[in-house]
Formats: structure tokens, C-alpha cells, sequence
């Protein structure tokens, strides 16, 4: 997993959204589900300072309450909870089920 | 924690000689945001510390003072939270710079305190990577001792100090517990430190994942086992975020603080006033008449006790400002107002600095660097003047009582005093988004920017930080009254006694105050203004407050009106619809000196400043104008 480029994921990561299997963002976790992150496609400095705050690649992320409307909607994730909106977390990818076992 | 106060002299050489001239006098206290730097740091340095702005920025530290017993005083820097050594924002970039000791005018810090919360170990020990490689003596605190114990966590600090080389201090700075142990190592690196041999090599700085699996390993290394997640933190955040209850709380929050303020230091500030009349009129009787009776008393004590009367006031705006940070509940408010927030361009990041602005915009301003983006830095700081700051308080609290006659409307909680309050605050809110709107899609345009913030669990506040706040402000306060508005108010007072008409002193209206207030009243005459509120208007420029003093000082000295108070005082010389108009001219001009200086300083030119003032002076202006003209209509 490399977060060097300007657009950081892994490089089939947003080609893999487009065709099947579809991959999964932090958006379509139901309440009281976990996933494990994969990637992620955002801006170098933000990427990094999410993963300051325990988005890594590997972790589990179980979302938790949101802002009426559901927008900015909290994370929990390595230990702590963060507060994203929704178009942030819709640019983390998630593990797809088969990866994970 | 004993490895490092107990080191052997043989020890000492390696890093730092034990010559007295090589012992770290400044200590920096590092740790990520919400670890507990503050608390500590208040624990101490109790009320020996200031605050201080680094040379050149104005992200504002604390600066304190310890003194061992063998007579050394050692200051201890307090930097603002950081993640990382890799900076993002401005307020990141001072901890950056200072630890790296290339903060001119500020001397490197010869030793690190870094605070880390135990609680969440795995995530807060990646910053001790970068600030260990910094190779000075450094101590791991692990803070919130208690909560750890409390949700069955545990950990070894002994066999984490020999993983990293470093001494490491389990503490709990709310409880003061362990705050000895940080003590002995100030004391122990004074006498001279040496480096221990870590067991855990620092892995790649750069790379997080890799500081991540470092920690990870250091602390499988050291038995810590995290604790059950924040039970109370979940349920609180059940109601605080409820879909329903949440918007509830938060209104019912916003609209207790200003019943409180506004009906809660009532008692207080009548008590105030009342001491502050006695004293002016035993000075009156005990002094000999000259002119310089006449100026201690009507220029002086009533310029400046005028404005000493809002202390509680402000201090209790303060207080609940302080509670509200230091519980964790701002960050869920700013959750909660990032939505409308970003409707007008701005995130929710932007609302704690504005959510300051309603005690002071000079902090606010200052608060604004934590947001990353320059462009929503910049609309913050244009639209922060127009939130209801302290200063506008004793203006508004004054016209509302003489003008609005007091009547329950949700019983005794919320009264038409109140209400008129919470109106004024709500049009300042409305002109700041309103102005945000504009700036957001016109000349501030720029991508929405991700809004990523940490929800801290909820913690008491501690009485000693909230004390320390409040007394922080106290001084602040009183020191603006003893400069800015003592001399507004002597010099007020000489213009209110020239020129001398055969040694006799003018009548105010004759008086070179009197000249320069019918000067400029056909400027204001069309908001309902004459020219005694129009010296006001001009001498409130320095700040809003000294209008008050000015009124009392014209009024005072002014023989039809010299026995009446203020308040009946205006009541001759203001109508329902010139008093709303005062009131809205208050709520959207920019007049405080200190704002236009701190915009300057922030923005890099006169620039902003400069449109900001004739921006809040027109909107100002034009909305009085409506005000009076609507009300005059309808009487």
C-alpha cells in the first residue's frame, strides 16, 4: 500500500470500483457492522492526517452516531472517534469479504 | 519513572555534562490534541504562568514558572497539540518549530514532557516516535491513569520505559495524581540525564503504518492491555447525538447560557454597582472640591467602575465556555453545526473559533489557525466580529433593561429581556452567515475542505483549569479598564471640561466634546441619534464598553439630567425606535481596536481590516437607519 502519489490508493482501487465486485466505502457500513479499511482516494495531506488520527490500512471501522442528517457521521476506529462527512468517507475503500478470510 | 530520578552520576555525562551552564532551563510540554497538555501544565505551574504570543504568530501559549529547591527557575512551555511532526496547520507548525528550536526568540527546549492519553495508547505512542528521535531528554507521561484503571486497562510502565529508552510516568493530571513523579524528573534533568538504550529500535518516521506497527509492538511488549471502551461517553453521546434530542440539547444549551448570564449575575453586578456609587460619593464627601476631585470621580471611577460593574457577566460567558470545551461537548456541537456550516461555506472547524467570538474575537481570531484552509480562515476572521462578544454585553444590557419592560414568556426561565438578548445575539449569527455566503462564493471561493475532527470522551472539567481561566480573563478584562478605557475616559473628560470661559468650566454642550458630537450629528441624526450618543458612537471605536462610561460621564455632567441614572437619562434622549437602533448599530460595527489590530496582524495587511471595518460600519449604518424608520412608522 502506497500513499505517495497525489491521488493515494491502491492503483486498481478506483478501477475496481467501477467494474464487479463492487468495493465497499465507509458509507455502506450498516450500523453495527465493521469493516476493515483497504485504501483510500484523497488528497496526500489528508490522507496522511487520517491516518494520524487511526485510518490505516488493516483497521477495523464500525461507524458510530452521526450529525442529524447523517452528515458528518462518526467512525470509531483504532481506539478513538472521528467525525468525517460523507464525502470524505465515501474515498475510504473497504476490504471486500473475500480478502478478509 | 524511578530509572530517571535515581540515574547514577557515572551516568549523567553522556548526553547533557552536569555543568550548569548545559541544564535545560526550558522545558516543552508536547502531546496530541485532547491528551491532557493543558491540565497538566495548570498543575505545575498553578497561577505562575501567562500567556504569551510567539514572536512574529499569535498562536497564544501558556509560559509558566517553576522554581526547585535549589533556588533554578525553569520555564515551562506549553505547545498547542500535534499529531505528528509533520505540520498541517499553522498552530502545528509553532509546536514544529519550537521543538526543532527554530522558533526565533524562543530558546530550545532543552527537555520534552510528552503526554500521552494511556487510555488509547496503540494510536497516541506514534507521536513518541518522532519526538524521541529528537534525542532530548524526554518524558513519557501517560496521562488519565484513573480512566484507564476505571475500564480495566493496564499497562507496564517500567517494561515500556525500557522499550523506549525513556522514562515513563503513568499520571493522572485531572486527579493530580502522580504529578510528584513529573516533578522528580524536572528535578532529575536539572541535576543532569542520560539517554538509556531503547530496546525498540524508532522505525521510519515518514511512515505511518510503520509508527503504528512500532507502537503496536511496544506496547505488546509491555503488557498494555486498552481499556472498555468509554461506557459514559456512549450513553451521553445517545442523547447528545440523538437525531432529535441532539438539536434539543443544543438549543436548550445556547438559550440557558444567556438567561444565565443575563438574569444569574444580576445580584452580583447590582451589589457592584452599588459599591461602586457608595465609594464615588464617600470620595465625594471625603476629598477637598478641585478640579482633580471632579476628575477621579466623574472621569475615573465612573468611566472605568461603569464598565468593572459586567465582570461577573463576562466571567460567567467564561465560565460556561470553558465547561463546554473541557467536557468534550464542543466538539459534538461542532459535529452538529458542521452541516449548516457548510451551507454557507464554511465547516464545522469554523465554529469553535466563532463559538469563542461570543466572549472575545481577539482569542477567536487567534483560534481561527487551526483551520487548515487559508480561504476559510480568512472568512472566519471577517465574520467573527459580528458574533456577540462580552464587550457589546454591558451596551446591550443597558438599552434593554431602560427600553424593554421586563414580562415572563416561558415562565420564569425566559423572560422579554432575555428574549430581546437572544434576538440581538441571533442577528450578529445572521450577518456572520449572511457575510460568510457572500465571501464563500464570490472572492473567498475555494473546494469544500474534508472536515475530519476527533470526538474526545466527555471528562469533568477540573476547578482548577476553569479557575485558571476565568482568572486569566479577570486580568485581561481588568487591565483593558485600567489602560484603553482609562484613558478614553480621562481624556473624555478633560475635552468635556475646555475650553475654560473665564476659568469657568463650559456647560457640556459648549464644551469641545459637545463640538465635536454636533459636528458629526447630522451624520447620525437620521438613526435617531443626538450628539451625546454620537461621542459615545466615536469614543466606543477603542471599544464597545466605553460608550457606557462616556454616556455616564456626559449625562453626569450634564446639570438638567445630573441626578437621574443612565437609564432615565437615555429614556429622554432615545425613542423605542432610536434605542433598537443603537442596539443594531452595536450588534454589526466593528468598533474595538484590538479586533482591527489582531485581523492586521493575522492577514499580513491592512488589507482585510480595512474592508472588514467599512464593511460592518455600512451594514451598521443602513440597518440602524431601517430600524428607526420602521419603528417611527408603526408608533
Amino acid at each position: 500500500m502506497s500513499f505517495k502519489n497525489k491521488r493515494t490508493s491502491t492503483p486498481q482501487a478506483p478501477h475496481r470500483a467501477k467494474t464487479l465486485p463492487k468495493v465497499k466505502t465507509l458509507l455502506e457500513l450498516k450500523h453495527g457492522e465493521g469493516g476493515v479499511l483497504d485504501s483510500m482516494d484523497l488528497p496526500e495531506d489528508v490522507a496522511r492526517r487520517l491516518m494520524e488520527l487511526g485510518f490505516l490500512p488493516g483497521h477495523l471501522i464500525t461507524p458510530g452516531h452521526s450529525a442529524p442528517g447523517g452528515d458528518p457521521q462518526v467512525f470509531r476506529v483504532d481506539g478513538s472517534e472521528v467525525a468525517l462527512r460523507r464525502e470524505t468517507a465515501s474515498r475510504l475503500y473497504l476490504r471486500s469479504e473475500s480478502d478478509i478470510s | 519513572m524511578n530509572e530517571c530520578h535515581g540515574c547514577p552520576a557515572s551516568a549523567v555525562a553522556t548526553l547533557v555534562p552536569p555543568s550548569a551552564g548545559a541544564r535545560p532551563n526550558v522545558i516543552a510540554i508536547v502531546g496530541p490534541p485532547n491528551a491532557g497538555k493543558s491540565t497538566l501544565f495548570n498543575r505545575l505551574t498553578g497561577m505562575r504562568q501567562k500567556v504569551a504570543n510567539f514572536p512574529g504568530v499569535t498562536v497564544e501559549h501558556h509560559l509558566g514558572k517553576l522554581f526547585m529547591d535549589n533556588g533554578r527557575e525553569i520555564t515551562l512551555i506549553d505547545l498547542p497539540g500535534v499529531y505528528s511532526l509533520l505540520p498541517r496547520s499553522e498552530d502545528e507548525q509553532v509546536t514544529h518549530d519550537v521543538l526543532k528550536g527554530q522558533m526565533a526568540g524562543v530558546p530550545a527546549p532543552g527537555a520534552i514532557l510528552l503526554i500521552l492519553d494511556c487510555t488509547n495508547l496503540g494510536r497516541h505512542l506514534v507521536l513518541a516516535a518522532p519526538i524521541l528521535s529528537l534525542g532530548l531528554p524526554t518524558l513519557v507521561i501517560l496521562n488519565m491513569a484513573d480512566d484507564l484503571r476505571a475500564r480495566g486497562g493496564e499497562v507496564d510502565s517500567a517494561a515500556l520505559s525500557a522499550q523506549l529508552g525513556a522514562p515513563v510516568a503513568l499520571i493522572s493530571a485531572a486527579k493530580d495524581e502522580g504529578v510528584d513523579k513529573v516533578m522528580q524528573f524536572i528535578e532529575g534533568i536539572s541535576a543532569g540525564w542520560s539517554p538509556k538504550k531503547a530496546l525498540m529500535e524508532l522505525p521510519v518516521l515518514n511512515d505511518i503504518p510503520k509508527c503504528r506497527q512500532w507502537a503496536a509492538r511496544v506496547n505488546t511488549n509491555s503488557d498494555y492491555h486498552a481499556p472498555t471502551p468509554p461506557i459514559w461517553t456512549r450513553r451521553l453521546d445517545k442523547v447528545f447525538l440523538h437525531p432529535l434530542l441532539g438539536p434539543t440539547v443544543f438549543a436548550l444549551v445556547v438559550i440557558g447560557v444567556f438567561q444565565t448570564i443575563f438574569s444569574g449575575a444580576r445580584p452580583i453586578m447590582d451589589w457592584l454597582q452599588n459599591m461602586i456609587t457608595d465609594s464615588g460619593r464617600w470620595m465625594g464627601v471625603v476629598l477637598p472640591d478641585s478640579p482633580l476631585k471632579s476628575l477621579l470621580i466623574e472621569g475615573v471611577w465612573s468611566g472605568v467602575g461603569s464598565v468593572i460593574v459586567f465582570l461577573p457577566q463576562i466571567l460567567l460567558l467564561f465560565l460556561f465556555i470553558g465547561i463546554l470545551e473541557d467536557s468534550g461537548y464542543l466538539a459534538r456541537a461542532a459535529l452538529i453545526a458542521d452541516r449548516t456550516m457548510s451551507k454557507f461555506g464554511l465547516q464545522g472547524k469554523s465554529f469553535i473559533p466563532l463559538l469563542s467570538a461570543y466572549a472575545c474575537a481577539v482569542p477567536a481570531i487567534m483560534a481561527t489557525r487551526t483551520i487548515e484552509n487559508k480561504r476559510d480562515r480568512i472568512a472566519t476572521i471577517l465574520i467573527a466580529p459580528f458574533m456577540t462578544c462580552s464587550a457589546r454585553l454591558p451596551v446591550y444590557t443597558l438599552i434593554i433593561a431602560a427600553f424593554i419592560p421586563s414580562r415572563p414568556l416561558l415562565g420564569h426561565f425566559f423572560g422579554t429581556q432575555a428574549a430581546a438578548m437572544l434576538g440581538l445575539y441571533l442577528i450578529g449569527f445572521l450577518a456572520a452567515i449572511f457575510t460568510a455566503r457572500m465571501l464563500k462564493s464570490t472572492v473567498l471561493k475555494s473546494n469544500r475542505t474534508p472536515f475530519m475532527l476527533e470526538m474526545p470522551p466527555y471528562r469533568w472539567p477540573t476547578f482548577q483549569s476553569l479557575g485558571l481561566r476565568l482568572y486569566d480573563r479577570s486580568m485581561a478584562f481588568l487591565k483593558r479598564a485600567g489602560t484603553v478605557i482609562l484613558a478614553v475616559a480621562v481624556g473624555l473628560w478633560i475635552l468635556a471640561h475646555l475650553p475654560l470661559h473665564n476659568g469657568q468650566v463650559p456647560q457640556v454642550a459648549d464644551s469641545l466634546v459637545g463640538t465635536i458630537g454636533r459636528t458629526i450629528e447630522p451624520i447620525i441624526r437620521p438613526l435617531g441619534f443626538n450628539w451625546k450618543i454620537g461621542v459615545g458612537l466615536i469614543t466606543s471605536l477603542a471599544a464597545r464598553e466605553v460608550i457606557i462610561g462616556t454616556l455616564g460621564t456626559i449625562y453626569g455632567i450634564d446639570d438638567p439630567t445630573h441626578s437621574t441614572g443612565l437609564q432615565q437619562a437615555l429614556h429622554q434622549d432615545l425613542t423605542v425606535g432610536s434605542a433598537l437602533a443603537l442596539l443594531i448599530f452595536f450588534a454589526f460595527a466593528m468598533q474595538c481596536m484590538s479586533t482591527m489590530a489582531v485581523v492586521r496582524r493575522e492577514t499580513g495587511s491592512w488589507k482585510w481590516p480595512a474592508i472588514q471595518f467599512s464593511y460592518m460600519g455600512g451594514l451598521a449604518y443602513v440597518c440602524a437607519f431601517a430600524a428607526n424608520h420602521i419603528v417611527a412608522y408603526f408608533h
